[in-house]
Order: C-alpha cells, then sequence, then structure tokens
C-alpha cells in the first residue's frame, strides 16, 4: 500500500462544533488540498461534530469567517460520501432535517443530484473506521 | 515499518508533542523508518528557535531538532497554520515584510499536501492531538 500508486481510503474524522476551535475549519482545508491527490475520500462527523453540518448558520455575530458553505462545494472536489452517527445527532436533540441539504453529482446517472449525506449508526460508524487505511481526526 | 507522525497541538499545554517525541525516538530505536512529522494546527509552535522554557523542564523544541539531526528526519510546519500563528521562515518573513524569521533548526514550511502525502507514502499515518 505504500508504492504511492494505490489508492487508499482517507477518512477524516470531525468530532468538534464548526467554532469555539479552529479544528473544523482547519480539517475542511486539509481534505480540500487533499482532494487533488485522488484518494478514496470520505468524512465521518460525531460528537459535537455534527453540528459543523447543521443548515442556516450564521457566523457573522462570532467576528469569524464563516466557511459551512464550502460542506455544500465538496460534492464539486469529488468528495461525496460525509457519514454522520445517528446517535450524536440524537442526543442533541438533532436529526438529519437539521442538516444542510449536501448533495454531489452522479456523472454515471446523467449528473443526477444525489445526498452526500449518510446517517449511520455507532455501530456502522466503527465498521467504516476500521475498513480505513488513513484516519484523521479532528 | 513506516511511520508518518501528525501532531495537533503545541508544546506544554497539551503532552500530543512529548507522546509523539518519544514515539518518535522509540520506533526509531526499534529500527523503524519516520517518514516525515508533520506539525498541525496549534502543532505548528513545536517550531520556533525562540522558546525558552525553564531550565529544569525540557525543551521540546530542541529535543526535536535533536531527533530530526540525528536520524535525518523532515520536520514540516504547514504553512497556512504557521501563518495564522506567527511561525515564520527567513523566505516568509521576507514575503511577508515580517522583521525576523523563528523557525527552529530542522523544520521547515510547507503546504497541506506534505501531510495527505505522508499519508499515501508511509505504512501508518499516527496522529498525536486533543
Amino acid at each position: 500500500m505504500s508504492d504511492g500508486q494505490t489508492k487508499k481510503k482517507f477518512f477524516y474524522l470531525n468530532r468538534k462544533a464548526p467554532y469555539g476551535t479552529i479544528y473544523a475549519l482547519e480539517s475542511l482545508e486539509v481534505v480540500l488540498i487533499g482532494a487533488a491527490f485522488e484518494q478514496e475520500v470520505s468524512l465521518g462527523f460525531i460528537d459535537d461534530g455534527v453540528f459543523q453540518l447543521m443548515n442556516n448558520q450564521d457566523a457573522a455575530g462570532t467576528g469569524m469567517k464563516g466557511f459551512s458553505k464550502i460542506y455544500r462545494a465538496l460534492g464539486d472536489y469529488e468528495v461525496r460520501k460525509l457519514y454522520v452517527e445517528k446517535e450524536s445527532l440524537e442526543t442533541r436533540g438533532l436529526s438529519v432535517d437539521d442538516l444542510m441539504p449536501i448533495t454531489y453529482e452522479d456523472e454515471d446517472e446523467d449528473y443526477a443530484e444525489k445526498p452526500s449525506i449518510v446517517v449511520v449508526d455507532k455501530a456502522e460508524m466503527a465498521k467504516l473506521i476500521a475498513d480505513q487505511d488513513v484516519i484523521m481526526s479532528f | 515499518m513506516r511511520f508518518a507522525i501528525q501532531i495537533n497541538e503545541g508544546p506544554y499545554t497539551h503532552q500530543a508533542s512529548d507522546t509523539a517525541y518519544q514515539f518518535a525516538k522509540a520506533a526509531l530505536e526499534k529500527g523503524h523508518e519516520i517518514f516525515r512529522v508533520f506539525f498541525y494546527h496549534d502543532g505548528v509552535n513545536n517550531g520556533t528557535r525562540y522558546t525558552v522554557p525553564p531550565q529544569d523542564d525540557r525543551n521540546l523544541q530542541k529535543l526535536w531538532s535533536e531527533l530530526a539531526e540525528a536520524h535525518k528526519l523532515d520536520l514540516v510546519v504547514c504553512i497556512a497554520a504557521a501563518q495564522r500563528r506567527g511561525i515564520l521562515d527567513a523566505n516568509e518573513a521576507k514575503r511577508q515584510g515580517k522583521d525576523g524569521d523563528n523557525i527552529a533548526p530542522g523544520f521547515r514550511i510547507s503546504g497541506l499536501g506534505q501531510l495527505i502525502e505522508a499519508g499515501i507514502q508511509a505504512d501508518r499515518l499516527i496522529v498525536f492531538g486533543d
């Protein structure tokens, strides 16, 4: 797997709220740069990380740069798999309806718009993580 | 085995850099290879030569610089994260119009692509930090 030719499965595990710390923003910066390397990329969202995908975010009052729109552009970077842990949503009183409608265009199906967000339970998330080659947690 | 290391926290507030250092040292002693050490988030603060901890405490920057020299380690500080936090090499200082640089010996500043490449090239990428 280390010959540089084989595609590796990259998994970015996001665990923290979008603001309050810089981890979410700087994680996104890695994802965007990493997209140029043509690896198999997916993102996981657990714990407060699920807040990163909340719809209708407005960072204006914080004096910080809002970056939630970037998640919606991930499809253009071939980043199409955003796994969100069900239990993390539920303990925060959230459902998938509270999240941004993030989609990608499937070139194999006449560029049909498909949802990028997949809600998985804790056991499925653990299985996904176990299946990866490179995991970066933020 | 060929390892890559990512360090996400600065020195002293968090133990991450200490633990990563101990790991790297132990791995090298066992004959493993460290492909690269990548400093991200506040981890870039490990790479300033201006840290002067009390003399009876460890100097993490110095430990990293010495380990790098002894084993020809590639210590890379993320440029985007470094610029936010005031870590500059001579070129960057000049480019940004700053009056000095602070990068420590053995460290170099480069892009996030170096982290992705490390993930691709290494057998294992180990992340240290909160």
